[in-house]
């Protein structure tokens, strides 16, 4: 746990990208297996320890230190591993078992015994150790590596390329001895079963105005950018397979989602809900997301499709290295095959210049059902990840509304000393009613001035929360208003974030929450 | 607290202990900017306190200076006062005041633990204690600086061909480091910054052994890699630092415990050097004193106040306005 523990806490105060890919390149290079495949299962979020939720950590930090003191430092630290390290009154002689060893125990530790062994590993542990112990189990480190960053460190320890890591990356499993095998030259790339396998998937940059400028409008079409949620399908004999971009097995959730075909697929797509391939607004498809169980009802209200956007598998051909043209010549071909009614395809727009395309955009675009367009290279092959040059996203103009600040809590992470969460709200009346959250959008600077403004104008203290003096305006940017009977306003915004602050605005100048439902919902 | 109020102000005497604005009578605890400021009319400290005072705003900052050394009582009227190290930096101390019998004593900034700097801290017993918070939860439990010391020099063995660029304080504790590192046995050449150097040649004088110092002289061309030299913390933000080729940034201060805190500053290599009590230091303090009354003057007062609380003593927050109290101590 030692070596762990160091190496996570020399990855977190190391701020050059470089310099962390050669600590991590040398702690592959240098640590055997099983450790350095637990360690990188670790750093890439792959590693669940599910029977140890963390609600039971905090059961035991408070059988031995006051709540209320509890609570006041982790509001100061704003990490819980960090708090809960710093705070654990009781130090005990030994050592801690290895990073492997401790997930072997972590993972088999009946109920009974849980209490009692985390106690001991809080105690005999060193407060680095303590801390990474915790970020073990609660997952999710936040130390400043990414999956793909900790991937790079891998491909530079072994000289492979980087794309093929990813290639094979979801069909492989921790402790990863096949992968370290081939990493090290030592044996084949492993083999991985494509039918249930996640396929890393294409992204796009935001198009800027300097591309419009150097791009060659010719070279390119255009799609809708449709306002669902961007999936992978597997469809192989008598399987469906439906992962989110993130690669989260989502299938289960779309069962009527069927197999009619006798080949072997891997198709990109957007999932919307919706009648005859009209989509419905995105509210309605949340209705159908993160359910485990789906009743026939909820199928039939908000009946589920895909629009198809690229293909990448066919019959064990892989495709990804041919060009988006001939790759859609696939689609299209295997579409008319296969017609049905939860496929459709995705419309190819042309234009000729990058002012007709920025007309069709203004003039076509359907609020609810479109977040913009998106932008492909024509002779561009499909390329995991994000690379620069060929496909690029347009989305449509965010709405702005200027709202008035209201309460504030702390950051979390690097922001973890300042009030960077903000809650905001419109008039209803003459009281204040909370239409959103914000924690990002501004500058450094910005994010000092109101951390000093909610510090100066604090009226009442809720926990965590602080309620502020209600003059603060900040103009809120949001991609999308739904009704919502979830929220008191009645209205939920699509990623606000905080656009500037209006310092020279009067709150009392902020429009009614009438005015904003009739002007955007 | 009848005959004090909340803003540390003694009323028989019309004095007030670490006044923010300029005042007719104050006592000065120490020479930190957000305690000792200019502009007051009579100013009573220790003659160090006074000296640091003199150094930092000039010669003239009060109109009278009047020297009170440690452990003897001074009368005025009806008030005592009788000032007792606080083994925070040089000069500091606590201030013992005694009116009618009930015995208040005000903190400044301390900490428990010896420091060869300054005078060790000395536990004085009162009815009322009037105590500083800035680490004032019970995350903040400082380890052993010799411990931290010795991380920074495994660091300049390391990465010898890497400037180590060490964030202090100007008072107090660029000297502590120092002379940290002289007990460690590094006897090298210790660069600091122009900012520092006033003031550590008046530690020098008072016989406190910083070795050889030298000003950071970045016109000549010089090599610093494998050198350890130390600046304020803003210095190593600003352009200045940019002249070292690859530095490692560490930071001596208590707040160094929070990684995440590090983080933020850029810290590579943060040391847990603290001139403030930690949350052990603060409440074994309390307990020593027998106060009844226990007063927050800044920090982290609400989890002090609830500690009292659970252990029957009144305690209040004072949360006092102008006390520099997250900046690099």
């Amino acid at each position: 746990m030692k070596k762990f523990s160091e190496l996570i806490n020399k990855l977190l105060l190391t701020s050059s990208r470089n310099r962390k890919i050669d600590i991590l390149s040398n702690y592959f290079q240098n640590t055997s297996d099983p450790d350095r495949g637990y360690t990188l299962a670790i750093l890439t979020n792959e590693l669940e320890l599910r029977n140890i939720p963390i609600s039971r950590i905090k059961e035991i930090v408070f059988e031995n230190v006051d709540n209320e003191l509890f609570t006041l430092s982790y509001d100061y630290v704003g990490d819980l591993a960090e708090t809960i390290s710093l705070i654990w009154p009781h130090k005990e002689l030994g050592s801690l078992l290895g990073i492997s060893e401790i997930i072997d125990v972590l993972r088999n530790l009946k109920r009974d015994d849980v209490n009692k062994t985390i106690k001991n590993y809080l105690s005999i542990a060193n407060e680095t150790e303590r801390w990474a112990l915790i970020k073990l189990i609660s997952g999710g480190l936040r130390i400043g590596v990414s999956s793909r960053l900790a991937k790079t460190a891998l491909a530079k320890f072994s000289n492979k390329k980087l794309d093929d890591i990813e290639k094979i990356w979801h069909g492989i499993e921790a402790p990863y001895y096949n992968l370290f095998n081939w990493l090290c030259n030592e044996g084949p790339i492993p083999k991985i079963d494509l039918l249930k396998t996640f396929n890393p998937m294409m992204l796009a940059n935001p198009i800027s105005k300097n591309d419009f400028k150097t791009l060659i409008s010719s070279q390119f079409i255009a799609e809708w950018k449709w306002d669902g949620i961007r999936v992978q399908i597997i469809l192989g004999k008598n399987s469906v397979k439906i992962f989110s971009r993130t690669g989260d097995d989502i299938s289960q959730s779309f069962p009527e989602i069927k197999n009619s075909v006798d080949s072997m697929v891997i198709l990109d797509g957007e999932l919307l809900v919706g009648r005859d391939f009209i989509p419905m607004n995105f509210n309605s498809l949340q209705q159908r997301l993160n359910r485990k169980k789906v009743t026939q009802k909820h199928m039939d209200e908000f009946p589920a499709f895909i629009k198809l956007y690229d293909i990448l598998y066919l019959n064990n051909e892989d495709l990804r290295d041919k060009t988006w043209k001939s790759r859609r010549f696939e689609l299209e071909k295997w579409f008319k095959k296969n017609n049905n009614n939860y496929f459709d395809l995705s419309n190819v727009i042309k234009f000729s210049s990058w002012d007709e395309l920025s007309n069709f955009k203004k003039n076509k675009i359907i609020d609810y059902q479109h977040e913009g367009l998106m932008i492909k290279k024509i002779d561009g092959s499909y390329i995991p990840g994000r690379p620069k040059g060929y496909w690029y996203k347009w989305k449509k103009d965010p709405k702005n509304v200027d709202a008035v600040l209201m309460y504030a809590i702390r950051g979390h992470g690097k922001r973890s000393s300042y009030y960077s969460d903000f809650t905001f709200g419109l008039w209803n009346g003459n009281q204040l009613s909370p239409i959103g959250k914000a924690y990002f959008g501004f500058d450094d600077n910005e994010l000092k001035v109101l951390d000093k403004f909610v510090r100066n104008n604090t009226i009442k203290k809720f926990g965590p929360v602080r309620e502020v003096e209600k003059t603060f305006v900040i103009e809120i940017a949001f991609d999308a208003v739904n009704e919502s009977n979830r929220h008191k306003s009645g209205v939920a915004l699509r990623f606000p974030r905080i656009k500037r602050l209006r310092e020279d605005k009067p709150a009392s100048e902020v429009i009614q929450l009438s005015q904003f439902k009739s002007e955007f919902l | 607290m009848k005959w004090i109020d909340k803003n540390l102000h003694i009323k028989p005497i019309n004095t007030h202990i670490d006044p923010y604005k300029p005042v007719e009578n104050a006592i000065i605890t120490h020479g930190h900017a957000d305690h000792a400021k200019p502009g007051h009319k009579n100013v009573l400290a220790t003659s160090e306190t006074i000296e640091i005072m003199k150094i930092r705003y000039g010669e003239n900052c009060a109109e009278n200076f009047q020297i009170l050394p440690t452990n003897q009582s001074l009368k005025i009227n009806d008030v005592s006062i009788k000032f007792f190290p606080a083994g925070h930096i040089l000069g500091s101390v606590q201030v013992l005041t005694e009116y009618k019998g009930e015995k208040i004593n005000f903190t400044g900034d301390y900490k428990t633990t010896s420091d060869q700097t300054c005078k060790d801290f000395e536990p004085v017993k009162c009815h009322t204690l009037v105590t500083e918070a800035t680490f004032g939860l019970p995350v903040f439990q400082h380890p052993n600086e010799n411990e931290e010391i010795k991380k920074l020099l495994k660091s300049v063995n390391l990465f010898s061909e890497r400037p180590h660029l060490v964030g202090v304080y100007a008072l107090g504790k660029a000297q502590r480091v120092i002379n940290l590192l002289r007990q460690q046995g590094y006897d090298k050449e210790i660069f600091i910054h122009g900012s520092l150097e006033k003031l550590c040649e008046y530690y020098q004088n008072k016989y406190i052994d910083l070795g050889k110092i030298t000003k950071v002289n970045l016109t000549k061309k010089k090599d610093y890699n494998g050198e350890i030299i130390l600046a304020p913390p803003s210095a190593l933000k600003n352009i200045w630092s940019r002249k070292f080729e690859d530095p490692i940034i560490c930071q001596a201060s208590g707040w160094m415990s929070i990684k995440q805190r590090a983080k933020q500053s850029l810290v590579e290599l943060p040391l847990i050097i603290s001139d403030h009590a930690d949350w052990n230091e603060l409440t074994k303090y309390i307990k020593f004193t027998d106060a009844e009354n226990v007063y927050v003057t800044h920090g982290r007062e609400e989890a002090i106040v609830h500690w009292c609380k659970m252990n029957n003593i009144n305690g209040l927050a004072l949360s006092l306005s102008g006390r520099d109290d997250e900046e690099q101590l």
